[in-house]
C-alpha cells in the first residue's frame, strides 16, 4: 500500500499505522505532530491509527522562524 | 462576571489617601508632561495638594486638550424630575423617605407639558430624575416615559435608580441613550452612615450599576460622586480608577463625569469635608488631563460666575435654567424640590453668556437619525 | 523593571526573539543568551524525510524560557487552527503566536481571519498572542475572543523602519486590558526603546539581530535597550517642556474673584 507523506510516496505494509510510518522513516518522534489526511492524530493514538492507501500524512516539527 | 467590585477589593483608602498626600511638584509636572496617555498614579498628583501651585499650568492644558477634542462649543441639557418619591434615607437629599415633604409622581400628561415646555426653550436634551422607590416608579413607567418623549427630544438620558441589566436593555430599545449614577462616596466602610436605608444602602449593588450599564451597552454612562461627604481627592482617584476600568472593558460606550458639589452653609446637608471652588477647578483639570475625551459636566448647584469662567477650561456639558422638583416647570410652587440652584438664569440667559465667550451653545448630544 | 504577565505567567525578560534568519546555530544560541530573552518564537515545518533533524531546534533544547510557536504559511482561519492544533501536540505548549498572512509579498496579517481563528482557538484553551496591523479596534475585538496578548506590527515585517505606526499603538497600549507586544519593523535598539517609553508591554525583534554583524552583540543591546525604556516608563519619564514660571495667572484669575 501506498501513502503519500509530506508530499513524497511511502510504501507500506497493510493494515500499517502512523506508528509503523514514524518508524519506518526513523524519525526521532520528539516534538513531531502528524496529522492524517489534515487531521491531527495525537502521539498517543499513533498505534492505533491505522493508515489506507493513498492517505496524506502530514509530519511537522519545530523549527527556525520568526 | 468579573466587576469593579474585584478591582475595589484590594484598594484601600487611608493607603491612597496617604498617597495622594505624598505627592510632589515633581510628580505633578510629570503627569502634566506626559507623553502617553496619564495612569491613575498622575492623577494622584493632579488631585494632590502639591497640584495647587500648578493650577495655571493645568487650567492651560486643560483648555487645550477640551479645545482639541469638543472645540468651542457647550452642550445644553435639562432635568426634568419626573418623581421625588423614594424609599432611600440618605441623609444629604431632600427627598429622604423621613423627610415630610410632598410626593409627588408625574403622570403621562404632565411628563408632556413638562417636556413641550423645556422645548420651547430650545432644549432637545433631556435628563430625567426620580427618586428610587420602585413601587411607584418601575422600569415600565421609566420605559413609557422614554417613549413618550422620544418624538419630543432628540436625547434622553436617565438618573433614576440602578436596574438591571434586562432592564436597561429594554431602556435603550426604548431610546434612552445615557444613563447616570453616582456612587456618591467609594469609601465603603462609611457609606453606610450616609445611605441608611432602602436599595442604596447597598453598596455593591450600586458600585457594580456602571458594569450592568456597559454589559448592556448603553452608549454613554455617567459617573459622579457627591463632593462634600469624605475627602473629594481621595473619592476622586477611586472614581479615576473606575472609569479606567470601565473605558478598557466597554470601549464601545462613552463616559461623563459630573461634580455635584455640596455647597456649606445653604441650609441643606452641612457637607464634612467641603470643598472650595479653587479645589472643583483643579478636581475639573485634574480630569481633563487624565482623559481628554471625558464629557466633562457641571450642573446649576454652581454659580453663574463659576460656570461662565469655566467653560472652555475643560467643562463640557451645563445644565440650565433647571428645576429639581416634579412638575417644577409648569407650577410656581417649588416645594417639592430636592436641593437648592445656585445658577437661576433663563435657558436664553446662559445660551447668550456661552455665545459671549465666543462658543457655540449646542442642544442636543447627537442626532438619532441613524439609530433604529 | 516589574514582571510582564501574560495569561498568569510571569517573565522577567521583556524582549521576545524571532528564531528566523539566523546564520547559525550557535549565532542564534550566543544572541538568545546575551539577550537573555525568556520567550522565543518558532516555526512549523513538515520534516525532511532524508532523515535531517533541524540543527537550530537542537540549540534550542536548553532554552529555559517559553517557546512560542507560530502558524506562519497558513492563509486562513481554518488553516491557523489546523497549525494550532499541530503546535500544541509538537512543542506540549499551548502558546501559540497567531499570525495569518495570505500575502506573500509583504506578509501583511489578514485582520478578517485572524479574529475567527482567535475566537475558535480560545475555546480551545490556546493561549494566543496575535500577530496583527496596529488597529484599535481590531486589539480591542481580539481582547473580546479571548487573545492573552496583542501583536500589533510597528512596520511591515523585516523592514527595520521603526515605529511607522506609533499613533495607533498609542492608542493600543492606552486602551488595551491585555499587554501590548510591539512586533516587526523594529530594526534597531532605539526603535525598541522607544516602544518601551510609549509604555508597550514588550517588544519581539528577529531580522534586526539575526542579521546584525554579531547577533550576540546586538542582543544584548536590545536587553539593553529595553529594559532601559520600561524602566524609563515606569520610573516616569519628565515633562516635554520645562513648566516655565508662572508669572501671571490668565486663566484662573477668576478664582480669586469668586
Amino acid at each position: 500500500m501506498r501513502v503519500i507523506c509530506n508530499g513524497s510516496e511511502q510504501d507500506l505494509a497493510d493494515g500499517a499505522t502512523v506508528q509503523n510510518l514514524i518508524e519506518q522513516l526513523e524519525l526521532e518522534p520528539r516534538g513531531l505532530a502528524v496529522a492524517v489526511n489534515d487531521a491531527l492524530v495525537p502521539k498517543t493514538r499513533w498505534s492505533l491509527a491505522v493508515l489506507f492507501a493513498g492517505d496524506r500524512v502530514t509530519v511537522i516539527r519545530a523549527a527556525q522562524g520568526g | 462576571m468579573s466587576t469593579f467590585q474585584n478591582v475595589l477589593d484590594v484598594m484601600d483608602w487611608d493607603q491612597i489617601s496617604q498617597a495622594i498626600a505624598s505627592k510632589t511638584i515633581h510628580d505633578v509636572d510629570r503627569a502634566l508632561g506626559r507623553r502617553s496617555q496619564l495612569d491613575v498614579d498622575d492623577f494622584m498628583a493632579l488631585v494632590s495638594p502639591a497640584a495647587t501651585t500648578r493650577l495655571e499650568a493645568m487650567a492651560s492644558l486643560s483648555r487645550e486638550l477640551t479645545m482639541r477634542r469638543f472645540g468651542k462649543t457647550a452642550q445644553l441639557y435639562i432635568p426634568i424630575y419626573l418623581s421625588n418619591e423614594c424609599t432611600n434615607q440618605c441623609v444629604y437629599c431632600g427627598f429622604s423617605a423621613e423627610n415630610e415633604i410632598a410626593r409627588k409622581t408625574l403622570t403621562a400628561n404632565e411628563m408632556i407639558q413638562e417636556a413641550e415646555l423645556v422645548r420651547s426653550w430650545g432644549f432637545e436634551h433631556v435628563l430625567l430624575v426620580t427618586g428610587e422607590d420602585a413601587r411607584q416608579v418601575d422600569v415600565d413607567y421609566l420605559v413609557s416615559a422614554v417613549e413618550l418623549l422620544r418624538p419630543i427630544f432628540a436625547q434622553i438620558s436617565l438618573e433614576v435608580q440602578p436596574l438591571s441589566v434586562a432592564d436597561y436593555q429594554r431602556l435603550l430599545v426604548a431610546g434612552a441613550t445615557a444613563v447616570y449614577v453616582y456612587q456618591e462616596t467609594y469609601h465603603q466602610s462609611v457609606y453606610k452612615n450616609y445611605h441608611k436605608k432602602g436599595k442604596k444602602a447597598i453598596f455593591d449593588w450600586r458600585l457594580e450599576t456602571p458594569d450592568r450599564l456597559g454589559e448592556a451597552g448603553m452608549r454613554k454612562i455617567g459617573l459622579g460622586c457627591l463632593i462634600g461627604l469624605e475627602d473629594w481627592r481621595t473619592d476622586s482617584v477611586f472614581l479615576a480608577t473606575h472609569l479606567r476600568y470601565l473605558e478598557k472593558k466597554y470601549w464601545r460606550t462613552r463616559f461623563s463625569v459630573a461634580f455635584p458639589r455640596l455647597r456649606p452653609h445653604t441650609g441643606e446637608f452641612e457637607p464634612k469635608n467641603p470643598q472650595s471652588e479653587k479645589e472643583l477647578a483643579q478636581l475639573i483639570w485634574a480630569y481633563r488631563i487624565f482623559d481628554p475625551d471625558l464629557e466633562l459636566s457641571l450642573s446649576t448647584r454652581e454659580s453663574a460666575d463659576f460656570r461662565d469662567s469655566i467653560l472652555g477650561l475643560g467643562i463640557t456639558h451645563l445644565s440650565a435654567a433647571s428645576r429639581t422638583d416634579p412638575g417644577g416647570y409648569t407650577t410656581t410652587d417649588h416645594s417639592l424640590e430636592q436641593f437648592s440652584i445656585n445658577d437661576d438664569r433663563s435657558a436664553n440667559e446662559v445660551a447668550q453668556a456661552i455665545r459671549a465667550k465666543g462658543y457655540e451653545p449646542v442642544w442636543k448630544d447627537w442626532d438619532a437619525v441613524l439609530e433604529s | 523593571m516589574k514582571p510582564l504577565i501574560i495569561a498568569g505567567h510571569s517573565f522577567n525578560s521583556r524582549l521576545f526573539l524571532g528564531s528566523g534568519k539566523f546564520s547559525s546555530p550557535q549565532a542564534m544560541l550566543d544572541a538568545m543568551n546575551a539577550s537573555e530573552t525568556e520567550m522565543i518564537t518558532v516555526a512549523l515545518r513538515r520534516v525532511d524525510l532524508q532523515g535531517k533533524s533541524d540543527p537550530m531546534l537542537e540549540a534550542l533544547k536548553n532554552f529555559k524560557g517559553q517557546l512560542l510557536p507560530n502558524t506562519s504559511g497558513v492563509r486562513d482561519a481554518k488553516e491557523a487552527v489546523f497549525a494550532a492544533q499541530m503546535a500544541r501536540e509538537a512543542l506540549g505548549t499551548r502558546w501559540l503566536k497567531l499570525e495569518i498572512h495570505p500575502d506573500p509579498r509583504w506578509l501583511l496579517p489578514d485582520p478578517i481571519e485572524t479574529l475567527k481563528a482567535c475566537e475558535i482557538l480560545a475555546k480551545e484553551g490556546f493561549i494566543i498572542l496575535p500577530y496583527i496591523q496596529a488597529d484599535p479596534v481590531l486589539c480591542k475585538r481580539l481582547e473580546e475572543a479571548g487573545a492573552a496578548a496583542v501583536m500589533p506590527l510597528g512596520a511591515p515585517i523585516g523592514s527595520n523602519q521603526g515605529l511607522q505606526t506609533r499613533a495607533m499603538l498609542e492608542i493600543i497600549i492606552a486602551q488595551s486590558r491585555v499587554p501590548v507586544v510591539v512586533d516587526a519593523g523594529i530594526g534597531a535598539p532605539s526603535h525598541a526603546c522607544e516602544a518601551m517609553e510609549m509604555g508597550a508591554d514588550a517588544v519581539l525583534v528577529n531580522t534586526a539581530i539575526a542579521v546584525a554583524g554579531s547577533p550576540a552583540i546586538m542582543g544584548r543591546c536590545f536587553r539593553d535597550a529595553v529594559s532601559a525604556g520600561r524602566d524609563a516608563y515606569e520610573s516616569g519619564l519628565p515633562a516635554r517642556h520645562a513648566q516655565s514660571a508662572e508669572a501671571s495667572s490668565p486663566l484662573t484669575a477668576f478664582l480669586d474673584k469668586l
